[in-house]
C-alpha cells in the first residue's frame, strides 16, 4: 500500500462516513539534530516519523484524526473518525464553512539541495561544532554552544476534489553562541543568529556560514559586553541589523496578517490582530519604503514549498506595498469567510497536527541604501543586532525588543558597544519611522514558530536588510 | 504488544545489534490527545490523534546517541536500533555519561479515571456549549481537551517501569469590546471541569474589564491572580531550577541563601496530579521542595547534571535534556493558612462588579491601599536568565485598586521585571489560601497557585507604547 493509497482510503472512508470534503496527508520526516558545548558533543539526536492524518467537514464543522499507521484499515478508521469528531462539532457551529476553489492537480514538488544534509557524516558534522565551541571556549566564553538541525520531509495529499500532490523538503541550518557570565548577568553574541540560521536547502547552507571562523570574535565580544557602558535609555534613531529586522517583520507585521487571528480563530491563544478587514487595501502599515511580500517561491528560503497543505500553489503576493496594507496569509476557509479570493499559506507542523494559516515567507523587498550609508547619515542613534528577547502583545502592536549587542553611532559612525540594548514601539507607529532602508537582504529562517492548540511550530524565511527608524525608545530595563 | 514489551524489545535489539557492553533505555508512549477548540463562540477545530512513539537512548564504546520513531513494527524498531547505534559509534566520546538508572522500586501514581481516557468528542463539544451558554451572549473562544498517556521504561541494567496518566483542561475567555475574560483550568477527571462555571467566570470579567483607562508606567503595587503567578512558576522553574542552567551559573538559584519572601514556598509534585510514576532515565518521580519558606533548597537534576553537581537525581529528565536541561513542569506555590473571606463582598463593586471571582483574591485586594489587579500575563521572554529580569505584558484583564476597592479597568500594561527580586524578602504582602491548578501548553505539566499580593512590579509601558 503506498503513500497515496493510505491517504486515499482515508479521505474516502470520511466521506463514506458523511464528510462533505476530506483530505489527508501522509508525512514522513526524518530529524536529526546535533548540540556541542564547550569542545564537547552535547547531544546527538536522530527522529523518523511516519504517519497519516485527514481532516473532515460536515456542514461546517471540521474534525481531525491522525495515526502513526499507514494500513487501509487504519486510514480507513482515521477518516471515519475525523468525520465523527466533525459532527461531534456541530453541537457547537460555527458561521458556514466554504473553501475558495483550487484547481485539482496531479503534481510533485522538491526543494533544491546540493549536498544532502542527512549524508554529511556525523563525524564531519560533529568536528564543525567541536571546533567552533572548543575555540569560543579558548577565547574567553564561559559557555561555548554550537548545533545544527535537518529535516527531510516527505509528504503525500490527497483531497476528495482530486488533488494528488507529492513533496519532499529538506531543510537545514546551525549556528554558535558564546555566553559569557558576570556578576549578577550573562552576556552572549551568536553567528549568524542565536540558534542558527536556517533554508531550505542543502548542508552548502551551514557551510557557507563558516562557523568556525567567526567563533573567536563572538567569544571575544561576548567577553567585552559585561563590561560595556549599558544602553542608554531613552528616544533616538535606531538602525536594526538585518537578523533582527527580520524578527521585527515576523512578529509585527507576519502575524498581524494572518487571516484566522484577523477573524478572532486565535482569540484565545495566540491573539487577534489590530488590522480590520475592511481597511485591506487602503491602510498605512508603514512608511513608503515599506513593501513586503508573502513569497513561498523563493529558492532556498525556509518557508517555501510547492504547494501548502491545503494543495494551493505557491503564489507570491503583496502583503504590504508602498506602505499600504494589501494582503493577508489565508487559507481556503478562512479566505472564503473573509470574501477573499485567495488562500496558500496553510501548513501542518507533522502528519499528528492540523493545517492552519501559517507564514511562508513574510519580507522586506530591498531598499536603495547601504548599512554602511544609513550610520553614515545617522548623526545620534544606536545600532543593535541579533535577537535575544522578544515580545508583543496579543494584537500584535506594543513589542519590546532585546539584542545581543548595540552600538554608540555618533555623527555618522559606529562607536563604543553596549550592552543590554532594548527598544520598544508600537508596530504600526515604528513602521511609519522607517526611512532607510539598505538593499543587503538576507532571507532569514525562523524554525521556532509556535502557533495553535496544540501546539505546532512552524519554519518561517523572512527575507530583511538593515533598516533606519526614527525617535525609537530605547534601553528599557528593570 | 504492550508497552512495556515494546521497550523491552528495544533494549533486547540493543544487546543483540550491539552487543553485551551496550547500554540502552528506552520508552515507549502511546498517547490519545484530543482537543476541541472553539471561537466566535463555535467549534472551529476538532482534533484527536491515537499515537505511539519510541525513545532510545544508547551509549557504547563510551558515545551517546538518541533516536526516536513512530514506526513500531519489528523492521521499524530495529531500524531504530541500528541508526542509533551507528550514530553512537561516530560520536566523540562522552565524558559525561551518568550510566543506566538501577532497579529500584517506583513510586505509586495516582490511579487513572478512566472516564477521562476514554472521553469521545461529544463530552468535549458540550463542556465547550456550556461555557458559551454560559457567557451570556458574548463572543467566546477557547478549549477543552483531554489527554491519555500510557507508558513504559526498560533499560539494559534490568530495569523497567510502568505508569499511565490523565488530564483534562479547559481554558476560554469571553470579550466585550475588546475587553477579555479568562477562564483556565486543569484537572484529572473531565467531570471536574464545569464549562457553564467557567464559562459565567470569563464573562463576569470580560463585563469587568470594560472601558479600560490608561495608566502611566511605573512601580505598583500588584495581586496577581493565579493564570499570572503560574507564568512567574513557569519562568522560575525553566531558568532559575533547572539543574542545568545551575551547573552553567546561569540560574539565579543558590540553595541555602533566603532568596524569596518568608511567605514563598514552591514544591514540584507531579504525582500530586495524575502524572507517570518515573521520568525518561526511569528515575522515580516525586515531590521536592524547591523554596522553602523563602529559602532555596534544591534545583531539579537528572542523572547528567547530577553528576556534574555531585548529587542524585531528582527525577526530572526529559527527552532532549542534554541540551535544554532537567525542568520542574508541576509547581505549587503553597497557599497561605485559611484566613478570613469576609472582604469578597466590597472589592467588587460597581462597574467593576466582576473582576474579582473567589474570596482569596478578595482578601488580597482589600489590603491594597493603590496597586492594580492583574489576572493573566502574555508573551514574557527572558532579557537575562541569571537575573531572570522578564518582559511581557498583562492579559485578560487589570483593574486599578484604590483602598481596598476594585474601582475601574485598566488598558493593557508592559513590564520588565526581575521574576526573583519581585518575590524577593519582605516582598510579597499576602497569598491565598487555595492553589488553583492552571494548564501548560502541553498535558502533563501544570502550574498551581494561589492569588498573590506583591509590593511591586515594574510596568515600563502602556498599550500605546
Amino acid at each position: 500500500m503506498t503513500e497515496f493509497d493510505a491517504a486515499t482510503a482515508a479521505v474516502q472512508a470520511a466521506l463514506d462516513a458523511g464528510a462533505r470534503y476530506a483530505d489527508a496527508r501522509v508525512m514522513h520526516r526524518r530529524y536529526e539534530s546535533m548540540t556541542a558545548r564547550n569542545g564537547d558533543v552535547e547531544e546527538l539526536t536522530q527522529d523518523e516519523s511516519i504517519g497519516l492524518g485527514v481532516r473532515a467537514l460536515v456542514g461546517a464543522s471540521w474534525g481531525f484524526h491522525a495515526v502513526p499507521d499507514l494500513s487501509d484499515a487504519a486510514a480507513r478508521d482515521a477518516g471515519r473518525r475525523a468525520t465523527r469528531t466533525a459532527m461531534a462539532s456541530a453541537r457547537v457551529p460555527g458561521p458556514p464553512v466554504d473553501l475558495v476553489p483550487v484547481e485539482a492537480v496531479t503534481a510533485s514538488w522538491a526543494s533544491g539541495c546540493q549536498i544532502d544534509p542527512l549524508g554529511v557524516p556525523l563525524s564531519d558534522k560533529g568536528d564543525l561544532l567541536v571546533d567552533a565551541t572548543r575555540t569560543m571556549a579558548e577565547h574567553g566564553a564561559d559557555l561555548a554552544e554550537g548545533l545544527y538541525q535537518i529535516w527531510d520531509t516527505a509528504k503525500w495529499f490527497v483531497s476528495s476534489e482530486g488533488h494528488r500532490i507529492d513533496q519532499r523538503i529538506r531543510e537545514c541550518g546551525g549556528g554558535i553562541s558564546a555566553t559569557s557570565i558576570g556578576d549578577g548577568e550573562t552576556q552572549r553574541r551568536s553567528w549568524p543568529s542565536y540558534r542558527g540560521q536556517y533554508g531550505t536547502t542543502g548542508w552548502e547552507l551551514v557551510e557557507s556560514l563558516d562557523l568556525a571562523a567567526h567563533a573567536a570574535q563572538i567569544a571575544e565580544e561576548s567577553r567585552a559586553l559585561l563590561t560595556a557602558p549599558q544602553c542608554p535609555a531613552g528616544e533616538t534613531d535606531l538602525i536594526l541589523g538585518g537578523e533582527q529586522l527580520a524578527l521585527q517583520i515576523h512578529e509585527s507585521v507576519g502575524h498581524a496578517i494572518e487571516l484566522d487571528r484577523i477573524l478572532g480563530w486565535e482569540a484565545a491563544f495566540a491573539g487577534t490582530s489590530w488590522l480590520d478587514l475592511a481597511q485591506l487595501g487602503s491602510l498605512r502599515y508603514g512608511s513608503e519604503l515599506m513593501n513586503i511580500t508573502i513569497d513561498p517561491t523563493i529558492p532556498g528560503a525556509l518557508g517555501s514549498f510547492g504547494f501548502d497543505d491545503e494543495g494551493s500553489p505557491a503564489v507570491k503576493r503583496d502583503a504590504v506595498r508602498d506602505g499600504r496594507w494589501v494582503g493577508v496569509l489565508a487559507g481556503r476557509d478562512s479566505a472564503a469567510m473573509a470574501s477573499l479570493d485567495y488562500g496558500g499559506s496553510v501548513r501542518a507542523d507533522g502528519w499528528a497536527r492540523l493545517p492552519m494559516v501559517r507564514m511562508t515567507n513574510v519580507g522586506l523587498e530591498p531598499g536603495p541604501h547601504t548599512l554602511e550609508e544609513i550610520i553614515a547619515a545617522t548623526d545620534d542613534g544606536v545600532l543593535m543586532d541579533l535577537n535575544r528577547s522578544w515580545s508583543i502583545d496579543d494584537k500584535r502592536l506594543n513589542f519590546q525588543f532585546g539584542c545581543e549587542v548595540g552600538w554608540e553611532i555618533k555623527k555618522g559612525r559606529r562607536g563604543r558597544m553596549l550592552r543590554n540594548p532594548t527598544y520598544t514601539g508600537i508596530g504600526p507607529l515604528f513602521w511609519r519611522s522607517m526611512d532607510m532602508l539598505s538593499g543587503e537582504t538576507v532571507s532569514w529562517g525562523t524554525p521556532n514558530c509556535g502557533k495553535g492548540q496544540p501546539g505546532q511550530i512552524g519554519h518561517t524565511g523572512h527575507p530583511a536588510a538593515p533598516a533606519r527608524f526614527r525617535n525609537v525608545r530605547v534601553g528599557v530595563s528593570a | 504488544m504492550t508497552e512495556l514489551e515494546l521497550a523491552g524489545q528495544v533494549v533486547e535489539l540493543v544487546r543483540r545489534l550491539g552487543g553485551p557492553a551496550a547500554q540502552a533505555e528506552a520508552v515507549v508512549t502511546r498517547a490519545d490527545l484530543a482537543l476541541t477548540r472553539f471561537a466566535n463562540s463555535g467549534i472551529h477545530q476538532n482534533v484527536s490523534e491515537s499515537t505511539v512513539g519510541v525513545r532510545l537512548r544508547v551509549h557504547v564504546d563510551g558515545r551517546t546517541a538518541a533516536g526516536g520513531g513512530s514506526v513500531v513494527t519489528a523492521d521499524g524498531l530495529s531500524a531504530l536500533v541500528e541508526r542509533t547505534l551507528t550514530a553512537a559509534r561516530l560520536c566523540p566520546p562522552d565524558q559525561g555519561w551518568p550510566g543506566l538508572t538501577a532497579p529500584v522500586p517506583m513510586p505509586q501514581a495516582p490511579p487513572v479515571d478512566e472516564a477521562t481516557a476514554q472521553a469521545e468528542p461529544d463530552q468535549r463539544a458540550d463542556r465547550v456549549g456550556a461555557f458559551v451558554a454560559a457567557a451570556g451572549g458574548l463572543s467566546t473562544a477557547g478549549y477543552c481537551r483531554t489527554a491519555h498517556r500510557s507508558s513504559a521504561f526498560a533499560n539494559s541494567a534490568g530495569h523497567s517501569a510502568y505508569g499511565r496518566s490523565v488530564e483534562a483542561a479547559m481554558d476560554g475567555i469571553a470579550r466585550r469590546d475588546g475587553a477579555d475574560g479568562v477562564a483556565r483550568r486543569s484537572a484529572d477527571r473531565l467531570s471536574d471541569l464545569d464549562g457553564a462555571e467557567l464559562g459565567a467566570q470569563a464573562a463576569a470579567k470580560a463585563q469587568a474589564a470594560a472601558d479600560p483607562v490608561e495608566l502611566p508606567p511605573g512601580h505598583y503595587e500588584v495581586v496577581f491572580e493565579p493564570a499570572a503567578v503560574a507564568d512567574l512558576l513557569q519562568n522560575l522553574s525553566f531558568y532559575g531550577f533547572n539543574g542545568k542552567r545551575y551547573n552553567e551559573r546561569q540560574s539565579f538559584a543558590e540553595p541555602g541563601a533566603a532568596q524569596f519572601d518568608r511567605a514563598v514556598t514552591v514544591v514540584d509534585d507531579p504525582l500530586g496530579g495524575s502524572g507517570l510514576p518515573f521520568d525518561a532515565e526511569g528515575t522515580g518521580r516525586g515531590a521536592l521542595t524547591l523554596v522553602e519558606a523563602g529559602t532555596t533548597r534544591a534545583v531539579a537534576h537528572d542523572r547528567r547534571t547530577a553528576a556534574e553537581a555531585g548529587t542524585e537525581s531528582t527525577g526530572h529528565a526529559v527527552a532532549g535534556g542534554a541540551t535544554w536541561g532537567p525542568m520542574p513542569r508541576n509547581l505549587r506555590l503553597s497557599g497561605a493558612a485559611a484566613g478570613p473571606a469576609s472582604a469578597a463582598g466590597r472589592s467588587t463593586t460597581g462597574a467593576a462588579a466582576g473582576a474579582v471571582v473567589d474570596a482569596d483574591t478578595a482578601a488580597l485586594v482589600a489590603g491594597v491601599r493603590r496597586g492594580l489587579l492583574v489576572t493573566d500575563l502574555w508573551y514574557t521572554r527572558v532579557l537575562d536568565p541569571r537575573s531572570l529580569v522578564v518582559t511581557g505584558l498583562t492579559r485578560n484583564g487589570v483593574w486599578l485598586i484604590e483602598d481596598g476597592t476594585v474601582v475601574r479597568a485598566v488598558r493593557d500594561l508592559r513590564f520588565t521585571e526581575s521574576y526573583p527580586r519581585a518575590l524577593g524578602p519582605g516582598a510579597v504582602l499576602g497569598l491565598g489560601a487555595r492553589a488553583v491548578r492552571q494548564p501548560d501548553r502541553v498535558d502533563g505539566a501544570w502550574w498551581a497557585a494561589p492569588s498573590l499580593r506583591l509590593a511591586s512590579w515594574h510596568f515600563t509601558g502602556g498599550a500605546s507604547g
